[in-house]
């Protein structure tokens, strides 16, 4: 059985990883500056596109009920049911290895995510709020914008900046299908049993990871 | 002068808030609707901004015939007439000021409100109007600072910028205590005498009715049960509006008000 000798295993690689090649670092500053170029223009891209989408999906504000809201939540469910890395997998093929996949990959995969959550927030507003300003004679844009986009801007921005948090996680490892990133490095690494570099590659994943959730607690904390 | 004829509202439910309402309100009257929870008060003046669109039946406000009004013109007709609501109905994360301000949203384009961009004259007539509400130095706070009374001060100021002809009040003093609710009535109809304003006060108080308005119609299960002054509202009448109760102390109560109270009603 292979589990049987599974700590002698263990405790060999964990000594082959020690200590972290500290040399190594000055090699990730670019991958890990990728990294968090991913996810951050991933999340605003799917931010912009999961705005409108998540409007025609809310019960209340959907132009069609009949025919807008049924697309607008397959979108959603679409974009949920599918891995970014899967997503990666497949736009690397399409527009080749880099970043560029990357950042739509992880765009598309939080579409679903931003816009349903979003759509739940807009779903629960208070409607005397929007009626008291249609009844001022304003347009419906006008509507969106007085009665129920400040309604929700604080779920948008808790919203944005948890998912941003949850993108620089998926965000280390699309490199591993050559979606760009700190990812190639520790794929390159791996395939190279340079074990000392693994190691400290996942130090600084940690410590990104580490940062970040720091940040968007900040964040979240001054916005709600 | 506003004029509804055999207003018919019935819900897809079944339910009929309005049997065949008959109302004329002429220009500058402070009128009171008294009912029960469920009489159709809330109803009726939604189907006259049409919040709410009425099954059958014509509403005239000057020259204009509401209910037959296009997307467009319903717009138009709806600057004309103020609202003030139970809950006040704020924008609760917008400024005191942008909320006054969004008063004027039925005059600005889309764009121009987007960016705050309202012209200097509404921005001074909103200043002007929280100063006469005692609420200027609030203009900067945020809508959810205030307390309750201080809310409706503001949605009366959102409701009188639009320069309306009618102001539809729908349970100004529901959420406010004895006091305030007293000083909110006061102040909503000084502005209609003020500004020459009609209004339809929706309250459910009778005995603040009584002190502020000089009509009261009473509204039972959609049909109006009573039209006229205040001091008509006998046992009686009470009795066919809310149905069968002691009466009587409410009604001596007002008496006792009006001769006691150092409160001069401005009626």
């Amino acid at each position: 059985m292979f589990v049987d000798d599974a700590h002698r295993q263990a405790a060999d690689l964990a000594e082959r990883m020690v200590p972290p090649k500290w040399s190594y670092m000055e090699k990730l500053w670019m991958p890990i500056w990728d990294t968090l170029n991913i996810a951050t223009l991933g999340t605003a891209l799917a931010i912009i596109m999961a705005f409108p989408i998540a409007f025609c999906a809310a019960r209340n504000t959907t132009p069609s009920k009949i025919f807008v809201r049924p697309i607008a939540l397959f979108i959603i469910v679409s974009s949920r049911s599918i891995n970014s890395l899967i997503w990666a997998l497949m736009l690397v093929t399409l527009i080749g290895p880099g970043v560029m996949a990357g950042v739509i990959a992880i765009g598309l995969r939080s579409i679903g995510f931003c816009a349903k959550l979003l759509y739940e927030a807009i779903e629960e507003i208070d409607p005397s709020q929007v009626e008291a300003i249609t009844a001022t004679g304003a347009s419906g844009a006008q509507k969106l914008s007085y009665g129920i986009v400040p309604q929700i801007l604080p779920a948008f921005a808790g919203i944005s900046v948890f998912r941003w948090d949850i993108n620089i996680r998926e965000s280390t490892v699309l490199g591993l299908v050559g979606a760009g990133g700190i990812g190639l490095q520790l794929d390159a690494s791996i395939s190279t049993l340079a074990w000392t570099q693994v190691s400290m590659i996942l130090l600084v994943i940690l410590g990104t990871v580490i940062v970040s959730e720091w940040i968007s607690a900040k964040i979240r904390h001054a916005i709600i | 002068m506003l004029r509804i004829e055999n207003l018919v509202m019935q819900y897809k439910t079944g339910d009929q808030a309005l049997k065949n309402v008959n109302l004329e309100v002429p220009n500058g009257q402070v009128m009171a609707l008294i009912g029960p929870s469920g009489a159709g008060k809330s109803t009726l003046i939604r189907c006259v901004n049409r919040l709410v669109e009425p099954t059958s039946g014509n509403i005239h406000l000057g020259g204009i015939q509401l209910n037959k009004l296009g997307t467009r013109e319903l717009r138009k007709a709806r600057r004309r007439m103020g609202m003030i609501f139970q809950e006040y109905a704020l924008v609760e994360r917008l400024s005191v000021m942008e909320n006054v301000l969004s008063g004027r949203l039925g005059y600005v384009g889309f764009w121009r409100s987007f960016f705050r961009k309202f012209p200097q004259k509404d921005i001074d007539e909103a200043f002007r109007l929280l100063e006469r509400v005692g609420l200027d130095h609030m203009a900067d706070k945020r809508a959810d600072e205030l307390s309750g009374g201080q809310r409706q001060r503001v949605g009366i100021c959102r409701a009188l910028i639009q320069d309306p002809e009618l102001l539809l009040v729908d349970e100004p003093t529901a959420s406010l205590d004895p006091k305030t609710s007293r000083q909110i009535m006061r102040l909503i109809c000084e502005l209609c005498e003020e500004r020459h304003l009609a209004a339809i006060i929706n309250i459910h108080d009778v005995l603040l009715a009584q002190m502020f308005a000089r009509r009261i119609v009473g509204l039972q299960l959609g049909e109006i049960v009573y039209d006229g002054p205040p001091d008509g509202l006998t046992s009686d009448v009470l009795t066919q509006i809310y149905g069968e109760e002691d009466w009587e102390a409410t009604i001596q109560k007002v008496e006792e008000e009006e001769n006691g109270s150092e409160e001069q009603p401005a009626v």
